[in-house]
């Protein structure tokens, strides 16, 4: 055994590696992004790769399983949505090589667009769950849940959440164990999930959950840690080590199979006790169970449904007054919002869209930050692609003169993640907006990611690449352009143009992120105080490097982007030149 | 537990090094045999936004996060942050701040006003309160990305980690082109944290 300090995402990569894992995919997203990234960087032995989307991984994943091999797909919490027809039917179907289904869900929201509890898919697809509540755990029940997973048939939900994912703890850790490869064996009465077979499969995963409840009572990835009998917790996840913190004398029901519920083992437990509280991150599932059981206990009257927990919230339900010390309320701070880079070729679109009194229907990724003030070009963001069928759908309800107010304003990943389909419906329904895809030539968001436009693979090598403007005209878009970001005007004209004309179109601004390609020159751009006549001009660009002194602008030349000169062209009186250090 | 447990908040923003600071104490901390916890937040957050960084190492640690007045020590890359999170110091705790200023783009546009008054009010709220003029110090070294190293050098003095765990640490996770001039910066740390 050695020791490693490890996130919980790395964890789970050592984890399934250790476990015999042959192939792993999934699509990027915070927090769980570096699960994949670790395997790619660390794990040769893994088949790894990128998928175009959470729905593609979980089948990819799927038919791995089928073929024998040992599968995992990794995926945010409103991936699993994306996933989810797919994760319903496998459950149904059942998996041969161990399958992993990996959902990291964001309590708190600290990157996402909901706080949605992934908890629920288990028992609505009838899938046993697993959750790990530390790194240490993350490797361990990974290995365990490979091995459930065969043992079974059942492909494993395993959840993830944003603390667990990015905490890092001491691991032990050993080395792989290599698992052989079953081979293809065709089970179409398992597999082909028409009605009649689909009925008899339903019976059988009822009856697999069945079997996992009785599993789960002497498995040990569920734990009674022995305290005293006045109170106990029943918890799981994150909330474990908040409660082990605050009330470290009570007896402790850790469940880590928390879907079938070992009913047996909570039953005994909920007796030896005087006092029963659940604790658990996000919606009351445990809590509800527990009651319908006919179980009593103390829950969401103490622990808050929304946000994140963390050690003070679980004292204040579970433990109040014990704190050593009262905390001081936290003092007023200037807000620091994320913003867009310096540099940033997102930046002259929102620019000029505000400047024409415009703005976007939006999309995920570093663009959704053109919502944030001076730039403020975003009227909604609701999922991914929903940028380019939201356009459509507001030309079909608010007619064409209010939709041309609006662009789809989506990125290269997330275009080809879920906004081809939409581009496809455009075209098909007549629609005529247009259709913004700022391509900066990687997955910026979560880290830079490799894609299928962006002629790599996840661990680097060439790949055959999507070329995006070929795609939009292939699919019937007859007006598409390729603009540079970096020239104003070219911006400006390109949008002006096209979002009068009443025909769809697309505009493809493609540079790559300033993260992607680092500029080596030493160049920034300096600010004339004669000339600087305070107009402000500079500042709407929202740029983190410009400064606004007593009466005049001001670049920081630490934070200014060689390649960029965005601010010396909007300057009306030519004030901001770049100056180049030798 | 937290009676054994040491709690470091380390805050800052985006770019400015606070994530290989934490990497770097947290390594030194295991190597000095200590179970060791860290926590802090990815993606949006990062760009540009307000970072912070948790670490906990004792006998035996459990939650990844600090409680709210239990952190010895805040290490802060920017005044304001330290104001921000100042809430997460125990009683007598010590905060040790980089002072310039990182201004946001809400006070650059003139939107919000940044608190002039700051190292006042982290006086007021803070048992010690180290200020160092980070850049300067770090820049005069030659090495004018250390002030990570710097600062880490200012927190070797008030936590009971080996000066030769901190050295492997550091010598393990800078560009090796630097070792030399970060190993300065945190000898310089220490110095003027009154060692």
């Amino acid at each position: 055994m050695a020791k490693a300090f490890l996130s919980g995402n790395e964890a789970l990569a050592q984890g399934v590696w250790e476990g015999g894992l042959h192939f792993a995919t999934g699509y990027p997203g915070t927090p769980s992004t570096e699960i994949l990234e670790t395997i790619a960087a660390r794990f040769p032995e893994v088949e790894c790769q990128w998928a175009v989307n959470e729905k593609v991984a979980v089948e990819v994943a799927g038919g791995a399983s089928f073929g024998g091999a040992r599968a995992m797909a990794t995926m945010k919490h409103v991936g699993l949505n994306v996933a989810a027809d797919p994760f319903f039917s496998l459950s149904f179907a059942g998996a041969s090589g161990g399958l992993l289904i990996v959902s990291a869900d964001d309590p708190g929201m600290h990157s996402s667009q909901n706080e949605q509890d992934n908890r629920y898919y288990a028992r609505a697809a009838r899938c046993p769950m697993v959750e790990p509540s530390s790194s240490q755990e993350a490797r361990d029940f990974a290995i365990q849940a490979l091995e459930i997973s065969e043992q079974f048939e059942a492909p494993i939900l395993f959840r993830m959440t944003t603390r667990i994912c990015h905490s890092k703890g001491i691991v032990e850790t050993g080395s792989r164990k290599e698992v052989p490869r079953k081979g293809y064996k065709p089970d179409p009465q398992a597999r082909v999930l028409m009605p009649s077979n689909a009925r008899k499969r339903h019976e059988w995963a009822l009856e697999r959950a069945r079997k996992l409840e009785e599993f789960g009572n002497t498995c040990s990835l569920n734990r009674w840690e022995k305290g005293s009998s006045k109170v106990g917790v029943v918890t799981s996840g994150v909330a474990y080590n908040y409660v082990k913190e605050v009330l470290p004398e009570a007896s402790v029901l850790k469940l880590g199979l928390t879907w079938p519920l070992p009913w047996g083992l909570i039953e005994e437990f909920a007796a030896s006790v005087e006092k029963l509280y659940v604790v658990e991150e996000g919606d009351p599932l445990l809590e509800k169970d527990l009651k319908a059981h006919g179980i009593r206990c103390t829950g969401k009257e103490v622990i808050p449904i929304t946000g994140e927990l963390n050690p003070e919230i679980v004292r204040r339900g579970i433990a109040p007054g014990s704190a050593r010390a009262q905390a001081r309320e936290p003092a007023p701070a200037p807000s620091r919002p994320p913003v867009l880079c310096p540099g940033c070729p997102h930046r002259p679109v929102f620019y000029w869209l505000r400047r024409m009194r415009k703005s976007t229907s939006g999309d995920i990724g570093c663009y959704t930050l053109g919502a944030i003030p001076p730039l403020s070009a975003m009227d909604t963001c609701i999922c991914m692609g929903a940028s380019i069928s939201g356009l459509e759908g507001l030309e079909k309800g608010a007619g064409p003169e209010a939709a041309s107010t609006l662009a789809a304003a989506i990125g290269d990943s997330t275009f080809i993640h879920s906004g081809i389909t939409g581009l496809v419906d455009m075209v098909y329904n007549r629609a005529t907006g247009t259709v913004l895809i700022l391509d900066n030539e990687i997955t910026a968001m979560t880290g830079r990611q490799e894609h299928p436009a962006t002629g790599r693979d996840i661990r680097g090598n060439p790949a055959p690449t999507v070329d995006i403007p070929a795609l939009c005209k292939a699919v019937g878009v007859e007006r598409v352009q390729v603009v540079d970001p970096y020239d104003m005007q070219a911006v400006r004209a390109a949008l002006k143009e096209e979002m009068a004309r009443r025909e769809l179109s697309v505009i493809v601004f493609r540079r790559p992120c300033v993260l992607k390609e680092r500029s080596r020159k030493k160049s920034y751009a300096v600010v004339d105080p004669e000339k600087c006549t305070d107009c402000g001009a500079c500042l709407r660009l929202g740029c983190p490097a410009i400064e606004h002194k007593e009466n005049h602008a001001w670049v920081n030349p630490l934070f200014c982007y060689p390649e960029c000169s965005m601010c010396v062209q909007v300057c009306p009186t030519k004030a901001i030149s770049k100056k180049t250090d030798q | 537990m937290s009676e054994t447990t040491t709690n470091v908040l380390l805050c800052g923003v985006g770019g400015q090094g606070v994530l290989l600071a934490s990497e770097v104490l947290s390594a030194a901390a295991m190597l000095s045999g200590r179970d060791v916890k860290k926590s802090e937040v990815h993606g949006m957050a990062q760009r540009g936004g307000a970072v912070t960084s948790h670490v906990r190492w004792g006998e035996k640690v459990h939650s990844p996060l600090i409680e709210t007045g239990t952190a010895d020590v805040i290490l802060s890359f920017e005044p304001g942050e330290a104001l921000r999170w100042s809430h997460y110091l125990r009683p007598g705790g010590v905060i040790l701040t980089a002072k310039e200023p990182i201004y946001s783009v809400l006070v650059s546009s003139g939107a919000e006003t940044y608190p002039e008054d700051v190292l006042q009010r982290l006086e007021e709220r803070a048992g010690r309160l180290i200020p160092v003029d980070a850049l300067q110090e770090v820049t005069a070294l030659g090495n004018p990305r250390a002030v990570n190293i710097l600062l880490l050098g200012m927190l070797s003095v008030f936590v009971d980690i080996p000066a030769d765990h901190w050295k492997e640490a550091i010598q393990a996770r800078v560009p090796k082109k630097t070792i030399e001039s970060n190993l300065r910066a945190f000898e310089r740390g220490r110095e003027l944290a009154g060692s």
